[in-house]
């Protein structure tokens, strides 16, 4: 069974189209790993059916990195 | 003030005689047909199970995986269209090109209906929150104009024309008048199309539009034959780069022809069948006519609309005599369809194409299927075979769904 971690970075290369070397913990979506607005909305709805959870749009705001998301499914589900 | 003189420098094509332009052609003069049985959706229980499709077709070179997944099929083939007419052209090898001057007018009849048809189905199911962010700019028809202008940096008239399946051939025309008006100095400008999926067959099926010679596909489109029994839905998309002459020579610019003439009208009769003279089909072919300065006469070659079905293949062949009298058992006039099928949006710019190309190499595209012609089709129609001929002047027309008309002329380069 996968870590959390892994699937939210497995989740993002496919969404963001980037490899998996580049992304870091620490890796901002935006900055570091070239999504715009619209990508950053489609990764969460991918995040939402992985774990089956639903995240608020003012939650979803607050999700900048990696690190964010891990911390957030890890709190929520 | 005198009209710039616009012609034509370079062009990209796809379409279901091959994913370029130079396979395309081949597949024209070899009387080749590109339309086979539907692979992109499960046709069984569809009385039309037949369509032109892209086949094997490679994005990579043009587009990513990630990029790809955000736009509908209409863009990718017109984006990539786009791409291969610039290449065509060696713009993108021109260091002295003002991105100000250059601008845009790809068109599609009805855009991005994949994308739409898959975000109903995510709406009815999973509820609002599934919609995908990116369906708007996926699916909306001015995106290919859109994304060439963000690609290439041209910041100059961005458009994109829909009317049906004249679509293509307006934005060729309008693209045209932009540059003669000195609104810029390069245009690139066609149409793209994917409609062949499960609503685009079902709804044109509906309508009674589609042959249904599902056991022979490649027999299905036989524009003035007399067993023709509707048009075949086909896919793909064209796109030629229109430039001010002086600017194409000053940067030593392959010209391919001249852009004559541009007509356009409406039949204001019914909403998808032409009256029976298909009078606003001669208007359209007369204001071209006048639009170019020439006689009927000076006509060799006519790229019908011809899309086989009953009434506007014969709508269209009442329309030529009457415009062009006594000189039109003296023309030729082929249907590319026949090869093709119809490419709604896309097809009067792959025809625009065709026909440069006709006056280009000397060859009338032929007609295939034409076994019998129907009551009236006595004109010189190329049934079958590719022919050499002097083409100095060629014609193209594309009719559409509201009466809409367009007609393009284009001549031999000559100073």
């Amino acid at each position: 069974m996968s870590t959390v971690e892994e699937r939210v970075k497995k989740i993002v290369c496919e969404q963001l189209g980037v490899k998996e070397s580049e992304v870091q913990n620490s890796s901002s979506f935006v900055e570091d790993l070239g999504a715009d607005s619209l990508d950053t909305v489609e990764l969460v709805m991918a995040l939402e059916e992985e774990f089956e959870t639903e995240i608020p749009d003012e939650e979803a705001e607050k999700l900048a990195s990696v690190q964010d998301a891990i911390d957030y499914i890890v709190a929520h589900t | 003030m005198a009209k710039r003189r616009v012609v034509i420098t370079g062009f990209g094509m796809l379409s279901p005689l091959g994913n370029d332009v130079t396979s395309s052609w081949q597949g024209i003069i070899a009387g080749r047909s590109g339309i086979g049985p539907i692979e992109r959706f499960d046709a069984t229980g569809y009385n039309t199970r037949i369509g032109g499709a892209i086949r094997d077709l490679n994005m990579e070179p043009y587009l990513s995986a990630k990029d790809a997944r955000k736009l509908d099929a209409f863009i990718h083939y017109g984006l990539i269209a786009a791409h291969q007419a610039i290449e065509h052209s060696h713009l993108d090898q021109f260091d002295g090109l003002d991105p100000e001057r250059v601008g845009v007018a790809i068109g599609s009849g009805i855009g991005g209906l994949e994308y739409i048809e898959k975000n109903v189905l995510i709406l009815a199911e999973s509820g609002p929150r599934k919609v995908s962010p990116f369906f708007v700019p996926a699916s909306v028809i001015n995106m290919i104009s859109g994304n060439v202008a963000i690609r290439f940096g041209y910041q100059g008239p961005n458009i994109a024309i829909t009317t049906a399946c004249t679509t293509g051939t307006h934005n060729i025309g309008y693209a045209a008048r932009t540059i003669m008006y000195g609104d810029a100095d390069v245009m690139l400008a066609g149409g793209s199309e994917m409609a062949t999926t499960r609503t685009g067959i079902a709804a044109f099926a509906a309508a009674r539009a589609l042959s249904t010679r599902n056991d022979e596909p490649e027999k299905a489109s036989r524009p003035w034959d007399r067993d023709r029994d509707g048009f075949v839905l086909s896919d793909g998309a064209g796109v030629v780069v229109l430039e001010e002459l002086e600017h194409a020579r000053a940067r030593g610019a392959t010209i391919y022809a001249e852009v004559a003439g541009f007509g356009m009208s409406d039949d204001a009769h019914h909403i998808t069948s032409p009256p029976e003279a298909g009078e606003g089909a001669q208007r359209s072919m007369k204001n071209a006519l006048r639009d170019a300065g020439i006689e009927p006469g000076e006509v060799s070659y006519i790229n019908a609309h011809g899309t086989s079905t009953l009434v506007g293949d014969l709508a269209e062949v009442a329309a030529v005599k009457a415009v062009f009298g006594t000189s039109v058992y003296s023309l030729a006039m082929s249907s590319t369809k026949s090869m093709t099928g119809h490419l709604l949006g896309a097809a009067g710019a792959v025809e625009a194409i065709f026909s440069v190309l006709a006056i280009k190499e000397g060859l009338l595209p032929p007609t295939i299927n034409l076994d019998n012609p129907d009551h009236g089709c006595d004109l010189d129609l190329v049934p079958h075979e590719a022919r050499k001929a002097d083409v100095r002047c060629a014609l193209s027309n594309s009719f559409g769904f509201g009466g809409t008309n367009g007609t393009l002329i284009f001549k031999r380069f000559e100073d």
